[in-house]
């Protein structure tokens, strides 16, 4: 598929058109949600309807109350959408300078097309996917942050394509050659995946070579340039293609649990109604049939109704009970719903809590659609680099062929000299020591930034330089490198240039970079000393180095390697070959070969790699600390307190990755761990047996065995026995990607309750697609309430996907309807109690003192003044904390029932047509029998929620005091009561 | 230091708002400020408050005062109410017996109409102010149509809605052309007997005087009801060119013969234009007033009711009452009021006492239970 630039890819941008015109409500109210929509329409129809049929209650009676949700709704929409607007706008007006016939052109950023040149200055964002064509740095390099993209905040290098671009410093003039060379892009379609892609190649007509990019060569919309002061870019993707947008779509149609559940019970309500209308008119006929109830002489029939053909009567009769019932419909419910999340999502971004001081800045909210959902997750999947730990390593030791060394030893003495005779471990070769050092020099892709060159300070550059790299770990080995004496001084027009510890310079020309990644866990460099020797040097994890070494090597580091790694830091093996010229032409031959197919080229890279990177010598291992964050470990506790699940997800060793779990008490000392890892499963062949006894014991002591506990629906803290479970990628896609086998198929179940179970999974040797593998692993359970992966920065360090999720079983499901079914039959009771109250209340309606007589418009008002004291003091018993907001609400609604009552029969009845309700409030209030009744019957009605309320608090009393005890036997200790608020914060319903 | 790099350049000179953050999906957070948030007692949902806690210990003695409470009412409210003197004749005159048997099938035009007398004796005397009420049966003055078959401008003597009232009143609007004064079918239905009481002793009759005005609201009375207005007091010439409701013997300005009891605002039609609230109701009909201290107002004895049936019932199988009551402070006989308070006082009363058994029960395992543990 290849397109040439100016075939115009359509360049709208991520913007969600909605209700831009506030006045035009129903617009509005159809939008966004579906329920709203269905429930809005319907009492939209109900009003229409009782302008045709003949109805009990007036259109403005159920019209007003629409009329103020759509109203209300139409607002926070509208107000939503302005801010999105304002947002959208300010990404897509934003002026962009772009090259067009050899000058420079100020464009919005949303007129941006395909195959147009950009310019992008330092600390802007990409407009779009750019390819990276020119820097104006020296090195045709420029450094770039995702941390928008995927929160990573170290700066990522950027190769532009050397073969192509002049590196003269880019200038608007060079880049407008390269205009005229008519690139031919051959792209593949978008895909919203950030990093598993191929990216497009170029080939320009010119040389006619085409020349293929990778990643390194893509530049993302939404990243951000730093330390570079301006590159040259051509969009590839814009708009709706940018790997941004394709990832934002997904996100958009997030729906909260709640949202679900709303709807479902507005199903219920929906058929309540219908059979209610249907019954009723049954009813109505059969009570008809009589003839002296159908039309006595007292009450005659209009010639209309007479007419009308009977078969459309009942057809209408039907509507109007509908109509009449149509309140049972909630529609208020969503605004309030909807108004609650909206200004819940307020607090969130207040909460100083969540402030952050090092950034200044407070939580942000990107949608107001999932608040609630926050409070229901179950599972944390967490990162560990730079989630749990802070991202930026620390040398601590290295060993040179099994001699360990550590710390400080001080720049001026060299290495040669140690402090004491407790830092010294014995000795490698003074030879075997430089090369190592040399390795550790060399083997990286960290670059130096000059940060002040103006102060005219370059002279010790050593000062002030900083070190670059898109991993921590190579800064810190180039660190600790440089404290042992070697230092590395930057990358020169090839030449990677070394200060030894005698303060010389040395030169080695970088030849080939076979750069790190996560399916071989190694990096490699070839260089060419001085002396014309071709070195290659490696360095990876130890489970990729160590097949690739000479056998007898490896013993006494591995006991290093292991023993660091137990303590928690990363461990990297360092191994070098010599090349011959012959080898190296081979090599070199076949790398750019690779490099160059268009098919196949990560397999082929990799099976070159492969071949290149064999029958070294292991020269050391370097062990380097990734601190923990601060409060790693009690936000671990709190996760945990709040009956969270947590799991880890690393590519770190098992070793590494366990300690790092215990510092930061994932696991407990009494937790019990699982494991299904590689060393328990064997790699033998027979492993697939091993792992289905694993599981299948594991299971037995998890699900089977464990009695369930009496109040099986709270959540797990009250299980005594913790377990946690460690597995490893291949053990995970074992379990995943079965072979043919049939009967391991249902590993994956097994394995999913077993995860259900544990308080703490650590995954480790993960490769990230592996990572995204999880994911998926848990919509079957999610699916119930629907998977919502939502990724927010919680506060600067902490990036977390968090997986929403409320039910995982479907006896779960119940409980979600045990509050509906128990609010909707007090409903009913509650309408009983009103009703026949009152009923009999009337069977004398005499009730003042004077003889006089109450009619049917008083019986409605103490109905309804009934229901509304009801209503409002139950709300009352439900608030569990009173500020003086409730106060004010609560009896402010209730003073102003009644104040509104006396207004609508006194004040008010000169403008209406109809004065059935003059004076009735007020004479209503003169009789002391109806004081009474009404007293009565709203404590008749509220008296199952007080009943319910004190058998709740006798029962939680006792609860209370059993679940003390294991708290307190809990090896737990008590941490910051972060989430202490939640935990009496239970819901009120049972 | 790459990574303190990154951190110090934006704590310098970048606020985050131009940063990164900026992205497409602001939604609702877009009012965040990079400022740090206030320290408000309202925004850190921090506002002082009060969380009641209902724990056994302050409800289970809240029940018992409750119940405390509600048996002395009940019991008040069932006492007075069964000092209420009542009494009841249906005069339908269904019971071929029945005097007013004769009339049952009377319709409205029936002239002359049919009377009727019925004895009956009181076995107390009623000492207060008695009520007399007449009670229909099976009669819905609730029925949709029904109760909206009237003109509330017309009957407040607006001139306009007179000579052409709403069409709510159809089909009782208008009657040959001419609209109908008052319009509608609770108008056209009023009810039109004529009771009389007789107290008989030794063979005579002495009529009971009886009163009958202050018999409805006094807002409906003197606002809500009013005579159209116009030159004069004439009533007869302010309602010319409207016409009798079908029913009626005879029009509106002829309901009495006072001028304050007469057209709209004669009181037995306000009274009939309350509608009642369920099929069977009573309404007010006359007040016989306690003469004097020294005699009961209807002393137990013999006593006779005139009717002038001219209501017919039976059609729609009604059934007509006349009822004789004395009034308490809480208003007729009802003793539905004071059985659900003693009902409901004796269920807060005894839960109280189930509740605190329990409680107890739960307190004393709670105890014993936290020392093995």
């Amino acid at each position: 598929m290849s397109a040439a630039p100016s075939s115009g890819t359509p360049t709208t941008y991520p913007h969600v058109i909605s209700v831009l015109c506030l006045n035009h409500g129903l617009n509005s109210a159809s939008e966004p949600k579906g329920k709203m929509f269905t429930s809005g329409l319907f009492r939209f129809c109900s009003s229409c309807l009782q302008v045709i049929v003949d109805t009990p209650t007036s259109p403005v009676t159920s019209g007003l109350p629409l009329f103020f949700v759509i109203t209300v709704t139409a607002i926070k929409q509208g107000y939503e959408d302005w801010l999105r607007h304002r947002a959208d706008n300010e990404v897509n007006k934003s002026n962009v300078f772009v090259i067009e016939n050899a000058k420079q052109v100020q464009k919005e950023s949303e007129k941006i097309k395909v195959g147009d040149i950009v310019e992008v200055k330092a600390d802007e964002t990409f407009p779009c996917d750019l390819i990276f064509l020119a820097s104006s740095s020296t090195d045709g390099t420029c450094y770039v942050t995702t941390a928008s993209l995927d929160g990573e905040s170290n700066f990522k290098v950027m190769e532009m394509d050397g073969q192509h671009v002049t590196k003269a410093g880019a200038c608007a003039e060079c880049v407008c050659v390269m205009i005229n060379w008519r690139m031919l892009l051959q792209h593949p379609s978008p895909r919203p995946q950030l990093y598993l892609t191929s990216p497009p190649s170029v080939c320009s007509s010119s040389e006619s070579a085409a020349k293929s990019l990778g990643p390194e060569n893509l530049l993302l919309k939404g990243a951000t340039l730093k330390n570079t002061k301006k590159i040259y870019g051509v969009a590839v993707y814009t708009g709706m293609e940018t790997k941004m947008a394709l990832n934002y779509q997904g996100k958009s149609q997030k729906r909260s649990a709640v949202e679900k559940s709303i709807n479902a019970f507005l199903i219920v309500y929906l058929c309540i109604l219908l059979s209610k209308a249907t019954v009723c008119t049954t009813l109505k006929y059969v009570w008809q049939s009589n003839p002296f109830n159908d039309e006595p002489w007292y009450n005659e029939k209009t010639k209309k109704e007479r007419e009308t053909f009977k078969v459309l009567r009942m057809f209408t009769d039907f509507l109007s009970f509908m109509v009449l019932f149509n309140f049972i419909i909630p529609v208020s419910m969503y605004v309030t719903v909807e108004m609650q999340k909206f200004l819940g999502s307020f607090f969130i971004s207040w909460d100083k809590e969540m402030y952050d001081e090092e950034i200044k800045e407070g939580a942000l909210v990107n949608t107001s659609d999932l608040n609630e959902e926050l409070g229901q997750v179950e599972f944390v999947f967490t990162d560990k680099t730079g989630t749990l730990t802070e991202n930026s390593m620390e040398f601590i030791e290295c060993c040179i062929d099994g001699h360990k060394y550590k710390d400080c030893i001080s720049e001026v003495d060299g290495f040669s000299q140690t402090d004491g005779p407790l830092k010294y471990y014995g000795k490698a070769e003074k030879s075997r020591e430089e090369l190592f050092l040399r390795a550790l020099c060399l083997c990286h892709t960290v670059r130096i930034k000059q940060a002040d060159q103006v102060d005219g300070l370059i002279g010790h550059p050593e000062c002030k330089n900083t070190y670059i790299s898109s991993s921590p770990d190579e800064i810190a080995l180039v660190k600790g490198a440089e404290k042992y004496g070697f230092t590395f001084l930057g990358l020169e027009n090839d030449f990677m240039k070394i200060r030894n510890q005698k303060n010389e310079t040395e030169m080695y020309q970088l030849l080939h970079t076979l750069n790190f990644d996560p399916v071989r866990r190694r990096m490699s460099v070839i260089v060419r000393t001085t002396t014309g020797k071709l070195l290659l040097f490696c360095k990876g994890a130890d489970s990729s180095i160590f097949p690739r070494v000479q056998q007898e090597e490896i013993q006494q580091t591995k006991v290093h390697v292991d023993r660091n790694a137990m303590d928690g830091y990363r461990t990297l093996c360092v191994a070098f070959k010599e090349l011959t010229q012959k080898e190296y032409d081979r090599i070199d031959r076949q790398l750019n070969e690779a490099k160059m197919a268009l098919q196949d080229r990560e397999e082929k890279m990799a099976k070159v790699f492969e071949d290149t990177e064999a029958d070294m010598h292991l020269i050391g291992a370097t062990a380097v600390e990734d601190r923990l964050q601060e409060q790693s470990a009690e936000t671990i506790e709190a996760l945990h307190a709040a009956g969270m699940k947590v799991w880890v997800l690393t590519g770190d060793k098992m070793e590494t990755a366990k300690s790092t779990c215990y510092a930061c008490r994932l696991f407990q000392t009494s937790t019990e761990l699982l494991e299904l890892t590689a060393r328990v499963v064997g790699e033998s062949e027979r492993k697939e047996d091993r792992l289905h006894e694993l599981l299948m014991d594991y299971h037995k002591r998890l699900i089977q065995d464990v009695p369930k506990p009496r109040g099986s629906l709270k959540r797990s803290w009250t299980l005594s026995q913790e377990y946690g479970l460690i597995i490893d990628g291949s053990t995970l896609s074992l379990i995943l990607n079965p072979s043919q086998d049939s009967s391991s198929s249902h590993y994956k179940s097994i394995f999913l309750q077993i995860c259900l179970k544990c308080t703490a999974v650590l995954c480790c040797r993960m490769a990230p697609l592996q990572k995204a593998q999880v994911f998926p692993l848990y919509s079957p359970l999610t699916e119930a309430s629907g998977p919502c992966a939502l990724t927010c920065g919680l506060s600067d360090h902490w990036g977390m996907w968090i997986e929403g999720k409320q039910i995982n079983f479907s006896d779960n499901a119940m409980l979600q309807w045990r509050p509906f079914l128990y609010w909707t039959f007090l409903g009913a009771f509650e309408g009983l109690v009103f009703f026949f109250g009152v009923y009999f209340l009337f069977h004398n309606s005499s009730l003042e003192d004077n003889g006089k007589v109450f009619g049917n418009w008083t019986f409605g008002t103490i109905v309804f003044t009934v229901l509304v004291f009801t209503v409002t003091l139950k709300l009352a018993l439900d608030t569990r904390f009173w500020t003086w907001m409730n106060h004010f609400v609560i009896w402010g609604s209730l003073a102003f029932y009644v104040f509104f009552s006396f207004f609508w029969g006194g004040v008010i009845w000169p403008f209406l047509k109809q004065q059935r309700m003059y004076f009735v409030f007020a004479h209503m209030l003169t009789s002391v029998s109806t004081w009474l009744a009404i007293i009565l019957l709203i404590f008749i009605s509220l008296f199952p929620e007080i009943l319910l309320i004190v058998l709740k608090s006798i029962k939680e009393r006792s609860h209370q005091s059993s679940r003390k005890a294991p708290k307190s036997v809990s090896s737990r200790p008590s941490v910051t009561p972060l989430l202490l608020r939640t935990f009496s914060d239970e819901s009120n319903v049972l | 230091m790459a990574v303190n790099y990154s951190a110090k350049e934006e704590a310098d000179g970048h606020p985050a708002g131009g940063g990164p953050g900026g992205g497409a999906a602001a939604g609702g957070g877009g009012a965040v400020k990079t400022r740090k948030p206030d320290n408000t007692a309202f925004k850190q949902q921090r506002l002082p408050a009060w969380q009641p806690i209902l724990t056994a210990g302050t409800v289970l003695p809240a029940f018992f005062i409750i119940g405390l409470i509600f048996i002395p009412i009940g019991i008040g409210i069932f006492v007075t109410s069964n000092n209420i003197r009542e009494y009841e004749i249906d005069y339908t005159g269904i019971e071929p017996s029945s005097p007013c048997n004769k009339c049952l099938n009377v319709s409205w035009d029936s002239t002359p109409p049919c009377t009727c007398t019925i004895n009956f004796t009181l076995e107390h005397s009623f000492e207060s102010n008695v009520f007399m009420y007449y009670g229909l049966s099976n009669f819905y003055q609730n029925h949709r149509r029904y109760v909206k078959s009237r003109d509330d401008s017309q009957l407040n003597g607006d001139n306009s809605s007179l000579l052409n009232p709403s069409k709510e009143c159809e089909p009782y609007r208008t009657n040959e052309d001419k609209p109908i004064a008052p319009c509608g079918a609770i108008a056209n239905s009023m009810f039109n007997d004529t009771l009389e009481l007789y107290h008989v002793e030794n063979d005579t009759r002495t009529a009971i005087p009886l009163i009958k005005k202050g018999i409805a609201w006094w807002t409906d009375k003197n606002v809500k009801f009013r005579n159209p207005t116009g030159d004069g007091n004439n009533l007869t010439a302010l309602f010319q060119g409207t016409t009798k409701p079908v029913n009626w013997p005879k029009p509106v300005y002829m309901l009495d013969s006072e001028p304050d009891n007469n057209g709209f605002i004669n009181e037995d039609f306000i009274v009939w234009m309350r509608t009642a609230a369920l099929p069977t109701f009573r309404k007010l009909y006359r007040l016989i007033e306690r003469k004097s201290n020294l005699q009961p107002t209807l002393q137990a004895g013999k006593y006779s009711l005139d009717i002038t049936y001219n209501y017919p019932v039976h059609s729609f199988d009604g059934r007509k009452r006349m009822i004789l009551s004395t009034i308490s402070w809480m208003g007729g006989k009802n003793p539905f009021l004071g059985i659900a308070y003693i009902t409901v006082g004796s269920i807060c009363f005894f839960l109280g006492v189930v509740l605190l058994i329990i409680h107890h029960k739960y307190g004393n395992r709670n105890t014993s239970a936290d020392i093995p543990n």
